[in-house]
């Protein structure tokens, strides 16, 4: 008997869209929507013009870095540096811009040449030194926070030209229907459509299978370690351009990115994306991402005071996670149950014989 | 006491000993550098300070040791350690009669908290990355909401015993010694240590030859909760107050990984021992020392921890692809002509 699994004729997308409601990945979807209805219901003001591509902005630099943590958790790996590359690229944007606006299109480029050149030693150390990247990342941002630190004396310092700043504060007015559209709103729109293109390149591909089994992509004559490093420059340029993002928002200080990295791990994980990678879509970490921010904005509204606004995000990912794992287990316990119970009614001598009679 | 020096002999042989050889190096590069600048590495003040920075940090690694063996982390140490700290200097206020009090609650909560971890991993499952650090982040919601900087006071004894010395070893340098080799006696002579160990090497594995896996999870998380407690307390012994601050401050979290990590363990657990972690964190303590001898820029000490995380495992990573444990080597030796692996190509 032949199984096949895979055939060229898929079921139509809307049934498969359905379907994948039940999983972590389809699932997030309609927790964003329940939360964001929650959301509208405290703050009407939300379903005003503006409004709501407002939010979606202000939460874009969030949403970028889970991209980019996508990439390298749907590998295997995790990049813990997220928050110091932040850091350290608007403490760079600020220092080095000024106020001068003809600055701002060279030293975006060297943030650029910065942010990969840190996948690049973050990758490289842990695909060919074989350091775990989890250590590999937590030594890179130690040495960049450390450096970014001591440059600055941790004291904001810096104040970059108002044309750039604009990039991450401003948009575009009296766009019909939506009103105000910010910058961030297109970035982030354009980086996610970039980033679901990319996963269904041969590199996507490539990139979800060394995640899942690498010795199969490496006997397939691929190799392992490119594909690898590359999803590392490709987190460490979202992080670079979150940063271009947030020195609007934020201001040139040396803690603005201390905690990123777990925020972004955890949108990526609530988004349905397997730690230990080879599994998980690109949007729904995305979903993840906005799934915190609402949250957090609901909190702010209902008067939550903000220092509990750690707990519920704790609360909610280890619910998140557990209650699936819950709900497989009690599938797995009714069985055995209903065996124990078997057994129990049956008391089977021959079971031993029917074992060894088998060839 | 035989088991331990047998158990210490074999891990010098083992991974432990490259781990001894670079703090080793490192002890001699430290005296050297101090020496050049006039001053003594192994002056009584100097190795007394390098025990009491130790102690802290000591304690954290011990539990995460136990945690990272089993394949899971720990990412709800500090919190922890703040919790103990806030709960215990808070019952206490400062008087006699309140000591064993304010020390039950503070061991109590931490382990608690372990036990939560542990439930998640190892009953839920879920990944102990996610669970320690959800749980980690539900504490410091409590600790931010409910304590704004300092609070209560730590009881007299509990000042004396943070200031206690034997010679120039602190007292409490003595109990975290304790602590390790209790926990190193659990590792390797009780049956849940050496299931603790082959759940971490595989799971799977481990549950089809009959371990009962969720016992060895619950076990570890507990420790590491409770150790951490105890560092908590050691924290107020020193301080004389709670912070609920003092955990997040320290870096305890990935610090203590990193120590692991550099003490010759494998992130992905069943591989690595006490001993080795031992090592890591008196690597991580004598280069603190020289370079606080050296009076070096805070800031510059991340980037040279950073460094040393890095270049530490991967000499280590090198070394650490899959070899015949001592045990099996002896089986190989005796049937020379089974043909393997090496042998077909």
């Amino acid at each position: 008997m032949t199984t096949i699994r895979y055939t060229t004729n898929r079921l139509p997308f809307p049934t498969r869209a359905i379907r994948s409601l039940s999983t972590p990945g389809g699932a997030i979807y309609l927790l964003l929507l329940a939360l964001l209805v929650i959301l509208a219901f405290y703050n009407p003001g939300l379903s005003e013009p503006g409004q709501l591509s407002r939010f979606i902005g202000r939460s874009a630099p969030i949403a970028i870095v889970a991209i980019g943590q996508y990439f390298v958790i749907a590998a295997g790996e995790f990049d813990l540096s997220m928050g110091a590359v932040i850091s350290a690229q608007v403490v760079l944007a600020g220092n080095l811009i000024g106020q001068d606006p003809a600055q701002i299109l060279p030293v975006i480029v060297l943030m650029i040449v910065v942010g990969i050149a840190v996948g690049v030693v973050n990758g490289l150390l842990t695909t060919l030194l074989r350091v775990p990247s989890f250590i590999t990342t937590l030594g890179t941002t130690l040495i960049l926070s450390g450096f970014t630190f001591y440059l600055t004396g941790g004291a904001p310092s810096g104040n970059p030209a108002d044309a750039f700043r604009a990039i991450g504060r401003g948009g575009i007015q009296n766009v019909p229907v939506i009103g105000f559209v910010p910058y961030s709103v297109l970035v982030l729109i354009a980086l996610a459509g970039a980033a679901v293109w990319l996963m269904r390149r041969p590199f996507g591909r490539m990139l979800m299978g060394v995640g899942d089994n690498q010795s199969t992509i490496a006997l397939l004559g691929a190799a392992p370690w490119w594909i690898r490093t590359r999803a590392f420059i490709l987190s460490s340029i979202a992080a670079t351009i979150a940063a271009i993002l947030m020195v609007g928002y934020a201001g040139v200080s040396p803690v603005v990115g201390q905690g990123y990295e777990f925020i972004a791990i955890t949108a990526v994980v609530l988004g349905g994306v397997a730690l230990g990678g080879g599994r998980g879509a690109i949007l729904s970490a995305v979903a993840g991402a906005y799934v915190l921010e609402t949250l957090v904005a609901i909190l702010n509204f209902a008067g939550v005071e903000s220092t509990w606004r750690p707990a519920v995000q704790g609360a909610i990912i280890v619910l998140a996670l557990g209650l699936p794992l819950l709900w497989t287990k009690r599938k797995a316990f009714k069985i055995l149950l209903r065996r124990k119970a078997s057994t129990a009614k049956t008391p089977n001598p021959t079971a031993p014989q029917s074992i060894t009679e088998k060839p | 006491m035989s088991t331990i020096s047998k158990d210490l002999k074999n891990s010098l042989l083992s991974s432990t000993g490259t781990v001894y050889l670079v703090l080793i190096l490192v002890v001699i590069a430290g005296a050297c550098i101090t020496a050049a600048n006039g001053r003594n590495f192994f002056a009584p003040g100097n190795i007394s300070d390098l025990l009491t920075s130790t102690t802290v940090l000591g304690l954290v690694v011990i539990g995460q040791t136990l945690v990272i063996l089993l394949g899971s982390l720990d990412l709800s140490v500090p919190f922890v350690l703040s919790l103990s700290s806030v709960l215990s200097a808070g019952v206490m206020a400062g008087q006699s009669t309140n000591f064993a009090a304010g020390i039950a609650t503070a061991l109590l909560a931490a382990a608690a908290v372990g036990l939560v971890n542990g439930v998640l991993v190892g009953l839920v499952k879920i990944n102990g990355f996610i669970a320690t650090l959800g749980t980690g982040l539900i504490i410091s919601g409590y600790l931010f909401t409910n304590y704004r900087g300092t609070t209560g006071k730590a009881s007299p004894e509990l000042t004396a015993i943070g200031t206690a010395t034997l010679g120039v070893i602190p007292v409490t340098t003595i109990g975290m010694a304790v602590c390790l080799v209790i926990v190193a006696l659990f590792l390797s002579k009780t049956r849940t240590g050496l299931h603790l160990y082959a759940v971490g090497g595989d799971a799977n594995v481990a549950t089809m030859s009959g371990i009962r896996s969720a016992v060895p999870a619950l076990v570890a998380h507990t420790i590491s909760g409770l150790l951490a407690g105890v560092a908590g307390l050691v924290i107020v012994s020193r301080l004389g107050v709670g912070s609920p601050e003092v955990g997040t401050q320290g870096g305890y979290d990935l610090l203590s990984i990193a120590a692991v990590v550099v003490g010759g363990a494998i992130l992905a657990g069943g591989k690595g021992s006490i001993w080795g972690s031992l090592g890591g964190i008196l690597i991580f303590a004598s280069i603190d020392s020289v370079m606080g001898i050296m009076q070096v820029n805070p800031y510059l000490k991340e980037v040279v921890r950073g460094l040393i995380i890095i270049v530490a495992v991967a000499v280590y990573a090198r070394r650490n692809q899959i070899k015949i444990p001592a045990r099996f080597a002896a089986i190989q030796k005796a049937a020379p002509t089974r043909p393997t692996n090496g042998a077909t190509r």
